[in-house]
């Protein structure tokens, strides 16, 4: 188990016409374990799910072809969740609500706010309370 | 003892000592008070927050034909009219037009009256729509346009309340949860909400309001401003502690400052969810270290600062004076603090990096030589209550 490594992308669905059942796919022919945080699929619409995939490198990397080849778009650096720094005051309103502590205040005595995409779960509490916007969400 | 004008002639000089609210503390405490205070000249102090009690004075010029406008609304914002002619008052507060408000509760208010000064400071266009009845010498009763503030005469901020000295610390005692000015509340007290600048408070640092009083200037998102009256609930009388420092509101200021010289950055609309639009502002005000008991002021850490908590769901809204405990800033800050052996999560609404930021920014500009003091030409009121309201019938 050691070689498998875990990675979070977030897939984008032009517009959805893949009937084929690609976490079946993704779980059955390459070995992955998938960790859903969110998606929003709406028939002839486009679509979108963040979620985080275990496996070796080597798999993820075909996985990730194959989805490609379906027309599917694979993004490893934006997430559903995007903060923006430049709009963020540095407050720290949102920091009680974070389940995760994704956003968080390392130093107690700056009090600046960190982001850390990697650890965010997508459950949006922190859309709700940022009272500058901040924070938002991809779709 | 030194005096403002000896103050600012080292200023002048380019030879202020200045530290900021944050580096006068250890810098005290290494050098002992009676040295320090032979050498620093002036401590700067900041906040960077939400203050409900913001607007501004907007001035457009005529246009022809002349109208004298009776209402108005930028971006669709309503401007209060009752002045002259093509004058504006647009406060931090009000609604867009339309807006469900808490209709469908919790309501967003993505967009108000703070939300055009951000967008005014910034430079960007906003849309006047204003109506008039119609009179000899002012004909027309109906116009649309756009303007930046480079189009105006005037922008003039005027705020009959910033820079409250202390404030209170928000927890929900209820089974539900409660949307407030001090933020989203979970009920059963699992987090709490708070919003001061602690011991980088200007009125914190000051707080028998020696150095600051009507007629000092500050530093205002970036322009330079001035005090100009007690803040409207300005109440010095109540509880203080280490260093006649308050643990409640106490002092307020009403500033007002130049819109045109300001900085977007430390001018930002606020959405508060379920409650409402407000602005959040920048603010420095420096002090100048007249005697080693002004010096001692500025010393005030957050440990030593107390703030009341009080329970947003019943004892604030129904005006009971409950409290339910007391904590100090360096609990708050720290993320948790603790009630009645419970952990309760902290969450600020004022921006302490915000406001070391612009304490550190204003030690510049006063090292520098652009930023000179003012003595104040009036103090501010040292014993005073706030009334509650009185209601007949
Ligand atoms: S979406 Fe949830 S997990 Fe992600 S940063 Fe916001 S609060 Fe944290
Ligand atoms: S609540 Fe918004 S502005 Fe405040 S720290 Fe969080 S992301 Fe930044």
């Amino acid at each position: 188990m050691s070689d498998r490594i875990t990675k979070k992308i977030m897939l984008f669905f032009p517009e959805c016409e893949t009937e084929s059942p690609i976490v079946y796919h993704l779980v059955k022919d390459y070995d992955l374990m998938i960790n859903i945080f969110r998606a929003k699929v709406t028939p002839e619409e486009e679509g979108y799910l963040v979620l985080d995939i275990t496996g070796s490198q080597e798999n993820i990397g075909k996985a990730e072809k194959w989805l490609q080849s379906l027309g599917i778009a694979v993004n490893e650096t934006d997430k559903g969740v995007k903060w923006n720094q430049s709009r963020c005051v540095q407050c720290g309103s949102c920091v009680p609500h974070c389940p995760t502590g994704a956003l968080s205040i390392p130093d107690r005595l700056t009090m600046e706010i960190r982001f850390a995409s990697d650890e965010c779960i997508e459950c949006l509490s922190c859309i709700k309370v940022c009272p500058y916007e901040a924070v938002a969400s991809m779709f | 003892m030194k005096t403002v004008a000896e103050i600012n002639e080292k200023i002048s000089s380019g030879k202020a000592v200045v530290l900021t609210a944050e580096e006068v503390i250890d810098y005290v405490d290494r050098k002992g008070l009676e040295k320090a205070a032979r050498e620093v000249d002036v401590v700067t102090t900041a906040t960077f927050g939400p203050m409900c009690s913001s607007g501004c004075f907007l001035n457009f010029g005529h246009s022809k034909p002349k109208i004298r406008i009776t209402e108005a609304w930028l971006d669709d914002v309503s401007a209060y009219s009752g002045i002259a002619a093509v004058d504006l008052y647009l406060g931090a507060t009000q609604l867009r037009h339309n807006d469900p408000a808490n209709l469908d509760y919790p309501g967003d208010f993505r967009f108000g009256g703070g939300h055009v000064m951000e967008k005014l400071v910034a430079g960007e266009e906003v849309q006047l729509f204003a109506l008039s009845y119609g009179t000899d010498d002012y004909p027309r009763r109906e116009l649309r346009t756009r303007f930046t503030i480079d189009d105006l005469n005037q922008a003039i901020m005027v705020n009959p309340r910033n820079c409250y000295q202390n404030y209170n610390v928000a927890i929900n005692a209820s089974d539900k949860p409660i949307y407030t000015y001090l933020g989203y509340l979970k009920p059963h007290m699992k987090n709490c909400g708070y919003s001061s600048a602690g011991q980088l408070s200007p009125l914190l640092n000051d707080p028998h309001y020696r150095t600051i009083g009507v007629g000092t200037k500050v530093w205002l998102a970036g322009a330079q401003g001035h005090v100009y009256a007690e803040g409207t609930q300005h109440s010095p009388t109540c509880e203080r502690g280490v260093l006649g420092v308050p643990s409640e509101g106490a002092g307020t200021l009403a500033l007002t400052g130049d819109m045109k010289k300001m900085n977007r950055e430390f001018v930002r609309g606020v959405s508060l969810k379920g409650y409402g639009v407000s602005l959040s502002l920048g603010v420095g005000i420096p002090i100048p270290i007249l005697d080693e008991a002004m010096l001692k002021q500025t010393t005030i850490r957050d440990r030593d600062i107390k703030a009341q908590v009080i329970d947003y769901s019943a004892d604030y809204p129904e005006r009971t004076g409950k409290i339910v405990g007391t904590v100090n800033y360096e609990e708050l800050k720290s993320g948790t603090i603790e009630l009645n052996g419970q952990k309760v999560e902290a969450g600020s609404l004022s921006s302490y990096a915000g406001a070391r930021k612009i304490a550190a920014i204003l030690q510049e500009e006063v090292r520098s030589g652009k930023f000179l003091l003012s003595e104040p030409i009036a103090p501010l009121p040292i014993e005073q209550s706030m009334k509650p309201m009185k209601e007949i019938g």
